[in-house]
């Protein structure tokens, strides 16, 4: 096992590279940059295709192409550039075309700063472009994991035919850790059955997202919402620590997920019944775990994120309100203090 | 006497993708519209050149949205302005003929960017362009290209320069750019000029064949429908006023001298990962338990360019090397030139929390500024070291101050360049992160893997800092 230090944003290409991913389209945007970076070293000294694009909706329109053409494509960004990108990430959804899209998230809204937050949530859980659709999300919180995730999120793409983010943001990003590599890199095969790869094999395909009759838009989209239902019955990921006997859990992912780790640590030295609900999958979002802890006796949520509660929103439909969800957050580039989770801890299980 | 049907070659016989109930041979295009005849074309050339099991044709958002109900060929529908974009991914991607098929909205305005930087590349596409001076399927609006004076719905009193601008040339304009190997503007208004513009077409394809690069062909089209006239006055219309303001004709051919663009093979062996990687040379992870050992959390800060970054790492790699788990986090962006820049090391037995450090045991501050910022957030019991250049300090309470004349101490020790060795072996002689002297060696060691000439220098400069706080600091 080759362990060494690493960046996050390497780790995310890297894990890409493992994956099979020949394709990267991408623009530069200060703290998901690094990928990009490494990317246009890393991909051309295996013969594997580097672009750096004029925009994001021209990279993301890049990645729709080299998908269509039955390729593993990634690219990444942050937060003002996933805007950009949210038409073609609705019309991959469309078309059914699989791609791995990091953000790396940076505080907002409009310009913003390029600090760490988690204010993407809304735009990348729920869909962010037009029409009823939903990408798969992926939610490291470490430098390993930014790669093992980035390789699962391709495994998945392809699985489910659907855009898959991983979400991060600048602290995952920027961090060094030890990082072990992956054992076996994948070879990739181009689907005949879909893609359009200018091949004999393929001639008679076409990407479309366009259902000119009301009608059959209609069956397409249920079919989508059938294939999502079976996402979130199949896919759905989380890591829980010390739920069984908790009365107050902390729900978290990605970086504050790591704060909150730390703060669940101290309570229970307290003597505090404090767990850990991390949400590995953001969609799907899992529900049917968060609705069993809502069942203990007395159980306070509290959701801690870099954001305004756009987690904590989700979390209450999950458990259909049953439990009171308090929120912890802190927004603007800075990372929640320890004690801030502390103090809502403790007034929590009082 | 038998009949002869003569079908056009590329194009399905019947279009089912129009759907059930569409009369299955007949095109959904206006009577009179000029799409049509420019499918032909292309389907011709595609078909006559032996490429349709080669060829991917990109549809538009626009009248030829429906471009895949006649292309014989593998077919990608994609947003409206993109397709230069879209064919740039499947260019690269894969080894084929790339057909971008466009309108004036779609590639003159929306797409005018993606247009330009896909031309300036010299993409390996061939980019078919009908301007008909006005929006199809939305419903007749300005185009980019609608002449002066004339109606559309949006400028009802004729398009005026001094609100709307003027007609956008686009074969002048892309002829401006040095990579695309052939541009010309074409009409299919009356039978000469569709001969021409077939011979043109099928030049634009010639390209893709062989591999040469971008191609441009604008094509002076008829859209009777949204301009109101009948067929044969909108054909007279374009070939008296259109061609005024588009004159027909060859804007660049460098096709004799233009060689085929080759792209590379995609690797996906894991061998080839390992050896990118160098993964061989990467020593096997160490695990080293001790059940006593304190966690340290370490802040360094001072100017960009003091080597604040580079000291953190060195102090990771010594954590690393000793089997601990470890975070660096760097302050980052714009921050990192010329003002301050800062750096978190967090070094533990087990799983590290939030990798920022907000109250360091272990304050390492390289000027003034860094000083004043981070003292007062310092652990109680904690210290700070800083440069003794700094001069006077009012340090707060209960916090250990130690004030290193790095640059000095570096000079004595024979090495000039060696200030942050002597910070880092300063580290090592307080015993503040609990590492050993074997881990602070391999972490000097692995910074200098570049240039391992330095090693030994360096070596000497980190005992020298450790005897130096032995007889110094109490």
């Amino acid at each position: 096992m080759a362990t060494t230090l690493l960046k996050g944003n390497k780790a995310v290409v890297i894990g890409a590279l493992y994956a099979g991913s020949d394709c990267y389209f991408g623009y530069p945007i200060t703290p998901a940059s690094e990928v990009l970076h490494e990317a246009s070293s890393l991909y051309p000294k295996l013969g594997r295709k580097f672009l750096q694009a004029e925009s994001e909706e021209a990279s993301i329109n890049m990645c729709y192409g080299a998908a269509a053409a039955g390729h593993r494509v990634f690219t990444a960004s942050s937060g003002p550039g996933i805007s950009l990108m949210q038409e073609g990430i609705s019309y991959m959804a469309g078309a059914e075309l699989p791609a791995v899209i990091v953000d790396i998230m940076r505080a907002g809204p409009g310009l913003g700063n390029i600090g760490p937050e988690q204010g993407d949530y809304n735009q990348v859980v729920k869909g962010g472009g037009h029409g009823n659709y939903k990408p798969i999300v992926l939610a490291p919180n470490s430098v390993q994991e930014m790669c093992d995730f980035t390789m699962l999120a391709f495994e998945l793409a392809f699985k489910w035919r659907t855009p898959t983010y991983v979400l991060a943001d600048g602290v995952l990003g920027q961090m060094i850790e030890p990082f072990t590599f992956p054992e076996k890199a994948i070879t990739p095969v181009i689907d005949n059955k879909k893609a359009v790869a200018g091949t004999a094999e393929t001639r008679e395909n076409l990407v479309t997202s366009i259902f000119l009759n009301f009608d059959q838009l209609g069956k397409f989209n249920d079919y989508l919402q059938e294939k999502y239902a079976k996402i979130a019955a199949e896919e759905s990921r989380v890591e829980m620590q010390n739920c069984d006997d908790a009365d107050v859990v902390l729900v978290a992912y990605g970086i504050s997920s790591r704060i909150a780790k730390t703060a669940m640590d101290l309570a229970r030295k307290e003597g505090l019944k404090v767990g850990l609900f991390r949400p590995i999958t953001l969609n799907p979002f899992p529900v049917e775990q968060a609705k069993k802890l809502a069942k203990h006796d007395k159980m306070t949520f509290i959701s801690v994120e870099m954001s305004n509660g756009q987690m904590a929103d989700d979390l209450r439909l999950a458990i259909e309100c049953a439990k009171p969800v308090k929120l912890v957050n802190r927004l603007g580039g800075n990372l929640i203090e320890l004690d801030q989770v502390m103090d809502a801890i403790r007034k929590a299980a009082k | 006497m038998e009949e002869k049907i003569i079908r056009t070659q590329g194009i399905y016989a019947e279009f089912p993708r129009k759907g059930p109930s569409a009369a299955p041979s007949a095109t959904h295009y206006c009577p009179g519209c000029g799409h049509g005849i420019i499918h032909k074309l292309i389907a011709e050339a595609l078909a006559d050149y032996g490429l349709q099991d080669r060829a991917v044709v990109i549809s538009p958002v626009g009248c030829a949205v429906f471009a895949y109900y006649y292309f014989d060929a593998g077919n990608i529908q994609v947003a409206h302005g993109r397709a230069p974009a879209v064919a740039t991914g499947v260019s690269r991607a894969q080894d084929c003929v790339v057909v971008s098929y466009q309108g004036d909205g779609d590639l003159a305005s929306i797409g005018l960017n993606e247009t330009l930087q896909a031309a300036n590349r010299g993409e390996k596409i061939a980019v078919f362009f009908v301007n008909n001076t006005v929006y199809g399927m939305t419903g007749g609006q300005m185009a980019p290209t609608t002449l002066i004076g004339e109606k559309t719905v949006t400028c009802p009193d004729g398009r005026d320069p001094l609100t709307q601008g003027y007609p956008t040339h686009m074969c002048e304009l892309i002829s401006t750019l040095k990579a695309p190997v052939f541009v010309e503007r074409v009409a299919v208004s009356d039978i000469k000029n569709i001969r021409n513009a077939r011979r043109v077409i099928r030049k634009a394809i010639e390209i893709q064949k062989e591999g040469k690069g971008y191609a441009f062909v604008e094509i002076l089209s008829p859209c009777p429908t949204n301009l109101g006239k009948s067929s044969v006055a909108n054909n007279e219309w374009i070939n008296t006023e259109m061609v005024k303001e588009f004159p027909l004709g060859n804007y660049r051919d460098n096709t004799a001298t233009a060689e085929p663009i080759v792209r590379a093979k995609s690797d996906f062996t894991t061998e080839s990962l390992e050896k990118l990687f160098d993964i061989a040379n990467i020593p096997a992870t160490i695990e080293h338990k001790d059940p006593n050992f304190k966690e340290s959390q370490v802040k360094i800060s001072g100017f960009g360019g003091q080597g604040v970054l580079s000291l953190g790492t060195m102090l990771t790699q010594a954590a690393q090397a000793a089997g601990k788990q470890v975070t660096w986090y760097p302050s980052y962006g714009p921050e990192q030139r010329g003002g301050t820049s800062n750096c978190s090391v967090i070094i533990s037995e087990d799983r590290i929390g939030s990798p920022v450090v907000y109250h360091p045991d272990l304050l390492v501050a390289m000027n003034r500024p860094s000083l004043e910022k981070f003292q007062n957030d310092v652990k109680p019991g904690g210290t700070i070291m800083y440069d003794a250049i700094i001069g006077d300090v009012k340090l707060p309470e209960g916090v250990r101050g130690v004030a290193v004349p790095a640059q000095e101490l570096a000079i004595q020790a024979g090495n000039p360049k060696g200030a942050n060795t002597i910070m880092f072996g300063v580290i090592l002689g307080l015993g503040l992160t609990g590492l050993p002297d074997t881990a602070f060696q391999s972490a000097l060691a692995a910074s200098f893997a570049k240039k391992p000439k330095l090693i030994p220098m360096n070596l000497e400069v980190l005992a020298f800092a450790q005897k130096w706080v032995k007889e110094n600091v109490k």
